[in-house]
């Protein structure tokens, strides 16, 4: 009881100190923890995304861009493939349900994507979930310019059902690009937290027929989603090397997540640049713990030789510093948990703008544990140095004045 | 058996120009229990030296310090860090009160490595020297006179056999000198400590019964004087 009773005084002595040093281990760790927890989150659901689809076809090009445009809404299209293409992936007696996508024309920077019914009505996006929308509203009819609107696109856009809007061209909001069709929303979709609430979904003939756009592709798709019947994995190898080795005129995304694997692996090196940031501030920090407790041992030497005085062992005075260190890491720490919510919250915002995939800021990670585990143990090593200083204490040189 | 003993106690420190000097140079000195005993020698002689000796702050170079029956030298530091807790109370000229601390929490650390803190006797102690309504102020709040009588609250707090005071009234001026030393004397005489005070004030050495120039017990400063 007695050590601790000396340490907290001392933290508290010394409480500036305490508070600049606490504060650097806390932003070192709430940095360490984030940057680890966003990197696993982040590959784990967006290799996880898949819109309840096995592969993605699209225009001779980029599997990445092709997956990216179709299934996270983002990136341009690679190009354009034919209806036919689409009615012979969709007739493949492998594949249990093909959807068409068409891309080109946005409101307000929000993405409209044209497709079928089938999206909605038989896509499962994870297991056992369907794209729902929100009562009373419906899905649009195919015939008509009618727009279901993801939940996150609606609630930033202001949209309900009810609410009309004019497209405009292209996938960058210009408002000199305005089409004169307007459309009107028919309904919301439940949240779903994946790419699709930040999309504005109307019929497919929307896009392919919208004014402005070349009639001669007025039958293209963008993108086909594609779901492989169960049990025929075989069908995707094969499909691999029918479209991606056999043909040149078609790019066969397939499977999705390892896809995106290789867009991860290819990240791998700003994941660990980040890594080494944390660390390096980590170290910093715990370089400050050594700093401030060093450098205030001149002013304690006479406290520890008072301790000492009073019956206060070598390995007490010791392990106080040692304590006090840990301690200043601890109660940095546990600001650290603060720093990491604030931070995750703020980059799981800005991931979910920016892709709709919605990242858990209370999701636990083993860095939870291990960085705290480290740096505190970092921090009372960082105390070893003054603490040797305090048991050499001599005691006698430092109870002036002497006669 | 007397209280203390010591017998051929040597301690040599080195100069900063290299050469050695023995600061204290004790071949016999003896306190009984209970005794009160004030040492008169001047800055320099090597009074406070000889009390960190047998405070065992201090590890003598050679000779024999015998404390309520324990031979000091003959123990390991932890050993006579053990028995200063408990045996001895110290009180210095500079008070050494830890700044950061209330009253209070300067005599409980008093006891913690001693008997183990007792909030009630900390209260009780520092009633006795009539600071009572001041157990929360730090020393910055108090006066020096005020000062010292935590530091003599606090070398009390184990109930120590023997009560070592180095110039305890140096830092007093002569009203509060007088009266901290009086306590000093009255709080030894009711808990049965003896008490051994260096000074080289003849004010307060003129209240002592018994009092030893420390040339007389420290060869040492002998021949420095000769020097």
């Amino acid at each position: 009881m007695t050590i601790w009773r000396i340490v907290f005084k001392s933290l508290r002595q010394h409480a500036l100190s305490t508070v600049v040093t606490a504060l650097c281990i806390a932003l070192a760790g709430g940095l360490l923890m984030s940057v680890w927890s966003v990197k696993e989150q982040s590959q784990a659901t967006f290799t996880g995304v898949n819109a309840g689809f096995d592969a993605v076809l699209g225009a001779r090009g980029s599997k990445l861009q092709l997956v990216l445009n179709a299934i996270f809404h983002l990136e341009s299209s690679p190009g354009n493939l034919s209806w036919s293409d689409f009615l012979d992936v969709r007739n493949n007696p492998s594949v249990e349900l093909a959807v068409p996508l068409a891309v080109g024309d946005n409101y307000r920077g929000y993405r409209l994507v044209g497709t079928t019914v089938d999206l909605f009505n038989r896509a499962e996006y994870a297991k056992g979930k369907h794209f729902t929308v929100i009562p009373p509203g419906r899905l649009f009819e195919p015939t008509l310019r009618e727009a279901v609107a993801g939940s996150f696109a609606a609630r930033k856009l202001g949209l309900k059902p009810g609410d009309t809007f004019h497209p405009f061209h292209g996938l960058i909001f210009d408002e000199k690009n305005q089409h004169s069709e307007t459309y009107v929303v028919v309904g919301i979709l439940e949240p779903s937290n994946t790419p699709a609430d930040r999309v504005l979904w109307i019929p497919l003939a929307g896009i392919q027929k919208m004014t402005g756009h070349d009639p001669h592709a007025a039958t293209d798709v963008s993108a086909v989603l594609v779901k492989l019947k169960e049990g025929s994995a075989i069908a995707g190898f094969q499909m691999d090397m029918m479209y991606n080795k056999q043909g040149n005129r078609l790019t066969f995304a397939w499977p999705i997540g390892t896809v995106m694997a290789e867009l991860f692996d290819k990240l791998g090196w700003f994941d660990r640049v980040l890594g080494l940031v944390a660390y390096l501030v980590a170290l910093v920090a715990t370089a400050s713990i050594l700093a401030g407790i060093y450098n205030s041992m001149n002013e304690r030497r006479r406290e520890i030789a008072i301790l000492r005085a009073l019956g206060a062992r070598r390995m007490t005075v010791f392990s106080a510093i040692l304590l006090e260190a840990a301690a200043i890491a601890a109660v940095g720490m546990a600001m650290g948990f603060i720093c990491y919510g604030i931070i995750l919250v703020i980059v799981a915002g800005l991931i979910r703008a920016q892709t709709g995939v919605v990242l858990d800021p209370l999701k636990f990670n083993p860095v939870l544990l291990w960085a705290p585990g480290m740096l505190v143990t970092l921090g009372g090593l960082a105390g070893l140095v003054p603490a040797v200083k305090a048991y050499r204490t001599d005691v006698a040189e430092h109870l002036a004045p002497t006669s | 058996m007397p209280l203390l003993e010591i017998s051929n106690l040597k301690k040599t420190f080195t100069a900063p120009d290299g050469t050695e000097q023995t600061v204290v140079n004790v071949k016999s000195f003896t306190l009984a229990r209970k005794a009160q005993v004030a040492l008169e020698g001047e800055s320099g002689s090597g009074k406070t030296t000889f009390l960190h000796l047998i405070a065992g702050i201090l590890k003598p170079d050679s000779g024999r310090i015998v404390l309520s029956g324990q031979e000091m030298s003959a123990l390991n530091e932890p050993a006579r860090d053990r028995l200063r807790a408990t045996t001895i109370g110290y009180i210095f000229q500079s008070f050494n009160l830890l700044q950061g601390y209330t009253c209070l929490e300067n005599v409980l650390l008093g006891m913690s490595f001693g008997a183990g803190a007792n909030r009630g006797h900390s209260q009780k102690l520092l009633k006795r020297v009539g600071l009572g309504h001041r157990l929360d102020h730090y020393p910055r709040q108090l006066s020096t006179g005020q000062q010292q009588r935590v530091a003599v609250a606090r070398a009390l707090a184990n109930s120590p056999k023997l009560v070592l005071a180095d110039e305890p009234t140096g830092n007093l001026d002569h009203k509060n000198a007088r009266e901290s030393l009086a306590l000093i004397r009255e709080a030894c005489r009711e808990d049965g400590a003896a008490l051994l005070l260096v000074s080289h004030s003849r004010e307060v050495l003129a209240q002592f019964d018994n009092i030893q120039p420390f040339s007389r017990i420290n060869a040492a400063s002998r021949e420095e004087a000769r020097v």
